[in-house]
């Protein structure tokens, strides 16, 4: 019934695994909702109530967490998590068209997640290498000096 | 092998730059790619790949490959700075792996500077 | 006197004539002399043209022609095609200077170097990197040599200020936290600075980690702290794992941990990431984070000093700060206080953007002035263009206009002019900027980033917004500015943190200082500077020739007009998108407001 959990990891083991390495009390709450939604995409509803029920905290107190910060989501995101920078100063050196044609490559609205569950596509404040914008990160890497015409080289990448 | 009074980290400095300088006359020549985020996102990887590769092909024993932090000069990312023996560094801006390859062969090997490819100061 | 009808000016210099300039104008003077042409042509000598010429260079006028990297055997073939047939030779033209904003411009002479001084010089990754630029002395020194008061009253001397914003006074801080009672004390440092395109704390994390956590170490012996942790945001993942090596290595040699380097001291130190969320970085909102809840701030006092992470006496200073403090230890607080102006000491880093020519990040001394920032470190505007304001301190700083030029750069000086230092963003902005714009742009920002918990800024922040869009749209009215007005200082007065009594300076610092385009957008329904898209329109005028150009690139078919004569634009139709003025080649597409 779970789709679009990445890898078809199995959701207890993961948030267990978490909470053995990270703790079982409040103040290790971040670092878990951070490395369970780094291995399985998002936080699913089955992930929430397993680390309420480990961490001993309501699970209304673990949703205000999850949906406050921006790297966490509740909702499935894509296989690939594309982030665009929004800020000045990529804006100023050609950011918006970028952005423009990697909306049209991929077909999609920045906080959007493709049909076919590849993509999600997110604007993030400013990295700070801005002397090498416009920049994008996919996943964990990092590209610089974006152009419209590189995007396809570098999406391929990732795609199978 | 923790250090216990001011004093010993002293010698551990001086046994680190003794270090750093044996490891400098033996290896002639010191290739620096600063790896930072921004060189990185520019493609420091790819060039640092390119510079291993032709150390291996060419069979170079006497090159250190050294990496540092990013130093300012973000819009000439990726970087590539070329130390030989005592002469002043030499930096090298926008180094794509087919520019690392020709200063690998021109300037490592060669001795002889890339003039087309220094970053004006 | 003698007419020429070409004059040719050769650049000589002593590398043009290591390189045999003299032998190029002699053969120069032959050839003219051959084909005829030395009645007609002058040979003259100049100095040199361009700042990294390309072999022989020369201009000629009156084309004005810079033709560069000529040998000696070209000179028979140039001569006769650009003096006899008068054609210009491609191949020997000068390269166009490249685009200012590659450029790095001439050294930064005013840059003085002390929190970015290892940045790309040693290994982050390598402690022995560091220990060889005299990395942890300062750390020995604290350690075998002073008290803990002795310590705080070097940085009191220093005069060093927080370097996150507000600009108390580090020492201070320490002294507050030192005296709070409890025997359970914290140290944080705050690597959450978040203000788009100010990057410094990246750059200290990912080239020179140690220093932040010598600095640190050094903190956590005065005040008395045995934990600390480093909040870094998740935007920056490759400094956390420099951080984390370093921190790794560090301990591996017993510079962290139990009875470091001898003593009886004890501190350990961890990486907590954030999650993602700009109201972060202010300290209660961060120390909530930490403690693993939404990351909202609560009313001070008490102050973290006090009462911070977990009810404990807590000390929280951002990147650069702990930076400077081993350096302040080793050199004296002499050395850093001579640096800087009375109230403001050392040196500060400062992100450039926007329309400079150097971009990027700098270390100057404070007290330094707003000109010297742009025009000598900065290499002055873009394309030759007019200054028109500045904006230090991030979204939350106020908007300088050109009066302020000559102010040093400090923190009273830009509190007074109604801005800030905040972290050292610097946002510099050109002619061609509608500043209600910007006003709108900085408030979408923190609109967005407003964490909701307060109502002046969550609601208040809006309305601002409101009608900035409602303004940039040409749909002003008479009362908005005095709304705007009094919606500023109740947000300002009344928010709950930074964020919120920062927000409206974007705001307030422009109603001030550019007040007439205010009224121009909203009496007029024109914007001066002919950006916001709803007061603008696009005309064709006479030096239409009719080519069609326009026509067929425009999106919306909003051209009309036969070949060989003006072209029309129907305004209802256009949709101001401005393509129509990229692709004309006559300059025959004006905008007007």
């Amino acid at each position: 019934m779970i789709t679009n959990i990445k890898n078809g990891l199995d959701v207890s083991t993961v948030v267990q695994a978490a909470v053995s390495q990270h703790g079982a009390t409040h103040e290790d709450l971040i670092p878990i909702l951070l490395s369970v939604n780094e291995q399985l995409g998002y936080l699913p509803t089955e992930a929430l109530s397993e680390i309420s029920h480990s961490l001993r905290l309501a699970h209304s107190e673990i949703m205000a967490v999850a949906s406050f910060y921006r790297m966490l989501s509740t909702e499935p995101r894509g296989k690939h998590v594309i982030q665009f920078c929004e800020s000045a100063p990529c804006h100023v050196m050609g950011g918006r068209q970028v952005l423009r044609a990697l909306q049209e490559e991929l077909n999609l609205e920045p906080g959007q997640t493709s049909a076919d569950g590849q993509w999600t596509l997110l604007e993030i404040s400013c990295p700070g290498i801005c002397g090498v914008g416009p920049v994008m990160m996919i996943d964990e890497d990092v590209y610089g000096n974006l152009v419209p015409e590189r995007l396809s080289e570098i999406l391929a990448k990732y795609r199978e | 092998m923790a250090i216990k009074s001011l004093d010993e980290l002293k010698k551990l400095k001086t046994e680190a730059l003794k270090r750093r300088e044996v490891t400098q006359s033996t290896g002639r020549v010191q290739v620096i790619v600063p790896m930072g985020t921004p060189g990185i996102a520019a493609g420091a990887r790819e060039t640092l790949k390119a510079i291993l590769e032709l150390i291996e092909t060419e069979n170079l024993s006497d090159v250190i490959i050294r990496q540092t932090g990013s130093s300012g000069l973000d819009e000439w990312e990726p970087i590539m700075q070329v130390v030989i023996g005592d002469q002043p560094k030499v930096t090298y801006g926008k180094v794509s792996p087919e520019r690392a390859k020709r200063i690998m062969k021109e300037h490592v090997m060669g001795g002889k500077v890339v003039t087309e490819f220094v970053v004006p100061q | 006197m003698k007419f020429y009808r070409s004059h040719v000016l050769v650049s000589i210099d002593p590398a043009s004539v290591a390189k045999g300039v003299h032998e190029l104008i002699d053969a120069l003077q032959d050839e003219l002399v051959t084909q005829g042409l030395i009645g007609e042509v002058q040979v003259l000598e100049t100095s040199q043209i361009s700042e990294h010429p390309e072999g022989l260079e020369m201009v000629v006028y009156p084309e004005g022609v810079h033709y560069t990297g000529i040998q000696i055997d070209d000179v028979p073939y140039l001569v006769e095609e650009h003096f006899l047939k008068g054609r210009v030779v491609k191949r020997f033209l000068a390269k166009e200077t490249k685009p200012s904003d590659e450029e790095l411009g001439p050294p930064k002479s005013k840059e003085v170097r002390v929190v970015l001084r290892n940045c790309g010089q040693i290994d982050p990754e390598n402690i022995e990197d560091y220990i060889i630029e005299d990395g942890y002395q300062a750390l020995g020194k604290v350690l075998s040599e002073m008290t803990p008061e002795q310590v705080i009253e070097e940085v009191i001397t220093s005069g060093l200020r927080g370097r996150g914003g507000a600009g108390f006074s580090t020492g201070r801080k320490w002294q507050f936290a030192k005296s709070a009672p409890g025997d359970v004390k914290y140290l944080i440092c705050n690597a959450d600075e978040g203000d788009p395109g100010a990057f410094m704390n990246r750059r200290v994390l990912e080239s020179d980690p140690h220093s932040v956590i010598e600095g640190m170490v050094i903190a956590a012996y005065a005040i008395g702290c045995n934990q600390g942790y480093v909040y870094c945001r998740a935007e920056y993942p490759l400094a956390v794992k420099r951080l984390n090596t370093a921190i790794k290595q560090a301990r591996a040699i017993g510079l962290f941990g139990n009875n470091i380097l001898g003593s009886d001291f004890s501190f350990d130190l961890e990486v907590r990431i954030g999650a993602g969320a700009f109201v972060c970085g202010e300290e209660t909102a961060l120390m909530a984070s930490i403690e693993g809840r939404r990351g909202e701030p609560r009313p001070r006092p008490p102050f973290p000093a006090i009462q911070g992470l977990w009810g404990k006496p807590t000390n929280i200073n951002n990147v650069e700060t702990y930076a400077n403090i081993p350096q302040i230890i080793s050199r004296g607080a002499a050395w850093f206080a001579s640096m800087g102006t009375e109230k403001s000491k050392g040196t500060k880093t400062f992100a450039i953007a926007g329309d400079v020519n150097n971009t990027g990040l700098i270390e100057v001394p404070l007290g330094i002035t707003l000109r010297e920032v742009i025009y000598d470190v900065g290499g002055g505007i873009k394309n030759n263009k007019n200054f028109k304001a500045v904006q230090t301190g991030g979204p939350m700083g106020g908007c300088l206009p050109a009066q302020y030029l000559d102010m040093p750069v400090d923190y009273e000086s830009l509190m007074s002019a109604g801005s800030i230092m905040g972290s050292g963003g610097m946002i510099v902005m050109d002619e061609d900027t509608c500043m209600v714009d910007i006003a709108r742009f900085f408030m979408d920002f923190t609109q967005d980033e407003s964490c909701g918990k307060c109502t002046p800024c969550r609601v208040g922040t809006r309305r601002i917004l409101e009608i900035l869009e409602r303004i940039c749209e040409g749909e002003g009215r008479e009362s908005d500015i005095e709304t705007l007005e009094m919606l500023c200082r109740q947000i300002k007065t009344t928010s709950l943190c930074g964020l919120g009594q920062g927000a409206p300076n974007p705001v307030e610092s422009t109603l001030k200082h550019f007040r007439s385009e205010y009224e121009a957008h909203i009496r007029e329904k024109r914007c001066p500077s002919k950006v916001c898209r709803k007061l603008i329109h696009y005309n064709i005028v006479d030096a239409c020739t009719g080519c069609l150009v326009c026509a067929r690139n425009c999106p919306v078919n909003a051209i009309t007009g036969e070949r060989r004569q003006l072209h029309v634009i129907d305004a209802e139709l256009c949709i101001r998108c401005g393509i129509c003025e990229q692709v004309c080649n006559f300059n025959a597409v004006e905008v007007w407001s």
